[in-house]
């Protein structure tokens, strides 16, 4: 008998180990339900989830929607390239009225760091962090972190390299934390302008050599090269970093031993992985995305729980 | 606290027996019939009466597991969430005979949260309740076992605890009475 020490989702770096491996646990069994003939749970009934997303999402939106929907939870879905946002209202504002309309739960993905905690602190209502800038993005970390459990048995011991543009990663940073608390050593690797300076100072080792690196680990994360956020070039060409740092099954097949290889999506196919990789039998993307609607299922449910009923 | 032991273990026994025949009356050989315990202590009674089922039958009886956390009428109601068992149902429920299995019967909130989960699984011909003990007096819908081990007589304020020979040691059924009960 257990619960979440949070109350909100806001990142990874305050939850504890317990929590991580209750949301595990819960996972479990939500991941036994999607894969029944009627996929739905009748749980959150009385539940409203708004899902407020200020940045482009395809999959992580799409993948809370199913897991909203299969807990049986009503929802409503907000976009802020078609909303008053632009018309100059503020978040706080924005996220009010929207729970004047009886809310429960907001998931929440915002181009600025900070903004999930920010509103956790301000308004009535659970958040769930979906992404804030280039902070965290606890839900991946946790699909993640969950995927590699269910493919190696545990995550504890097991040696984790994040491939590519760290800089600007929420995934990295979340994942960092993630892997860190359940017991695993992590290393990033990625052309010295996308390593963070003080990076180290997280208890990563950082590692320039992809062979090296690859050579290292049990997991490789191959991380997206996030285009839109490359506001000044920090690598000459694409063709460049792709031949650096790109991953390809010659490299992989030259490796000692087999290692699982991951990525976040959406993948820029022969830029970070190349295709035969991305469709190999050691890549386990597609069951992340499988894992992240049972992952998000738990964090609803577990953070719903906390709602008494008036 | 005052102890009663409702069931020995030799009692506990029979009981068991008991219960196997009576199913075996209603459903012959079990060609379209599954057992299914509720978890986590109906599959304790599961597991017993299918072991004594197959000596007596000569044959594998289809069974599974069912949680029904998801489908608890008291989510957000309870202090701490319940962590979810697993449920392990891999046959086709649609057009069968299912038999639910728990250790003790008594509001039906169990049962009718697992004929909801149940449902998720297909349509069955008929499912059938049964229960190692009945307590009676306090039931909070209309819900009745078809095959009772033991009914008991007893006050909300007791407590009844089905024991295992494999978990705690013994078989048997215990009851507990508070000290001041009056």
């Amino acid at each position: 008998m257990d619960s979440l020490s949070v109350d909100h989702l806001t990142g990874i770096e305050n939850l504890t180990t317990n929590d991580i491996e209750l949301i595990f646990k819960t996972a479990d069994s939500f991941k036994e339900v999607i894969n029944r003939p009627i996929k739905k749970v009748p749980s959150l009934r009385d539940i409203t989830i708004a899902n407020l997303f200020f940045e482009n999402s395809t999959r992580t939106r799409l993948s809370f929607e199913l897991a909203e929907k299969r807990l049986s939870a009503d929802i409503v879905n907000f976009s802020a390239a078609s909303s008053s946002v632009k018309k100059g209202e503020t978040l706080i504002d924005t996220v009010n009225n929207i729970l004047s309309m009886k809310v429960d739960m907001v998931v929440m993905r915002h181009p600025n760091p900070g903004a999930a905690k920010f509103l956790s602190e301000r308004v009535d209502a659970r958040v769930v962090n979906a992404g804030d800038g280039t902070h965290e993005h606890p839900t991946q970390a946790l699909l993640d972190a969950y995927s590699i459990r269910e493919k190696l048995g545990g995550v504890s011991g097991k040696k984790v390299v994040i491939v590519g543009d760290i800089l600007h990663s929420r995934v990295a940073l979340s994942n960092i934390y993630c892997l860190q608390k359940l017991g695993a050593e992590v290393m990033v690797c990625g052309p010295t302008t996308l390593i963070p300076k003080y990076i180290g100072e997280l208890g990563v080792q950082v590692e320039h050599n992809l062979a090296a690196a690859l050579e290292w680990c049990d997991v490789a994360n191959m991380l997206r090269i996030q285009l839109e956020r490359q506001e000044m070039k920090y690598f000459p060409s694409l063709r460049e970093y792709s031949m650096q740092y790109g991953l390809t099954k010659k490299i992989l097949d030259g490796l000692s031993k087999k290692i699982v290889v991951m990525h976040p999506g959406p993948i820029n196919r022969g830029v970070e992985i190349t295709s035969d990789v991305a469709d190999s039998s050691q890549s386990i993307i597609l069951n992340q995305v499988e894992n992240g609607v049972a992952v998000r299922m738990a964090v609803i449910y577990l953070l719903a729980s906390k709602i008494k009923r008036q | 606290m005052e102890t009663q032991v409702i069931l020995n273990s030799k009692h506990f026994e029979l009981t068991i027996n008991r219960l196997c025949y009576q199913l075996i009356e209603t459903h012959n050989d079990f060609s379209n019939t599954v057992l299914i315990g509720l978890q986590p202590r109906g599959v304790n009674v599961l597991e017993r009466i299918k072991s004594r089922l197959e000596t007596i039958l000569g044959k594998e009886i289809t069974c599974g597991k069912l949680d029904i956390t998801f489908y608890r009428d008291d989510f957000r109601r309870r202090e701490i969430p319940i962590i979810p068992s697993a449920t392990n149902i891999d046959f086709v429920i649609e057009g069968k005979q299912v038999v639910l299995m728990d250790d003790v019967l008594f509001t039906g909130r169990t049962i009718r949260s697992g004929l909801d989960a149940l449902l998720a699984y297909g349509r069955p011909e008929n499912v059938e309740l049964l229960s190692l003990v009945d307590r009676r007096f306090k039931r909070d819908l209309p819900i009745q076992a078809n095959y009772v081990g033991r009914t008991v007589d007893t006050l909300q304020s007791e407590r009844v605890s089905v024991e295992w020979k494999e978990i705690e040691g013994e078989d048997k059924v215990v009851l507990f009475t508070p000290e001041n009960n009056g």
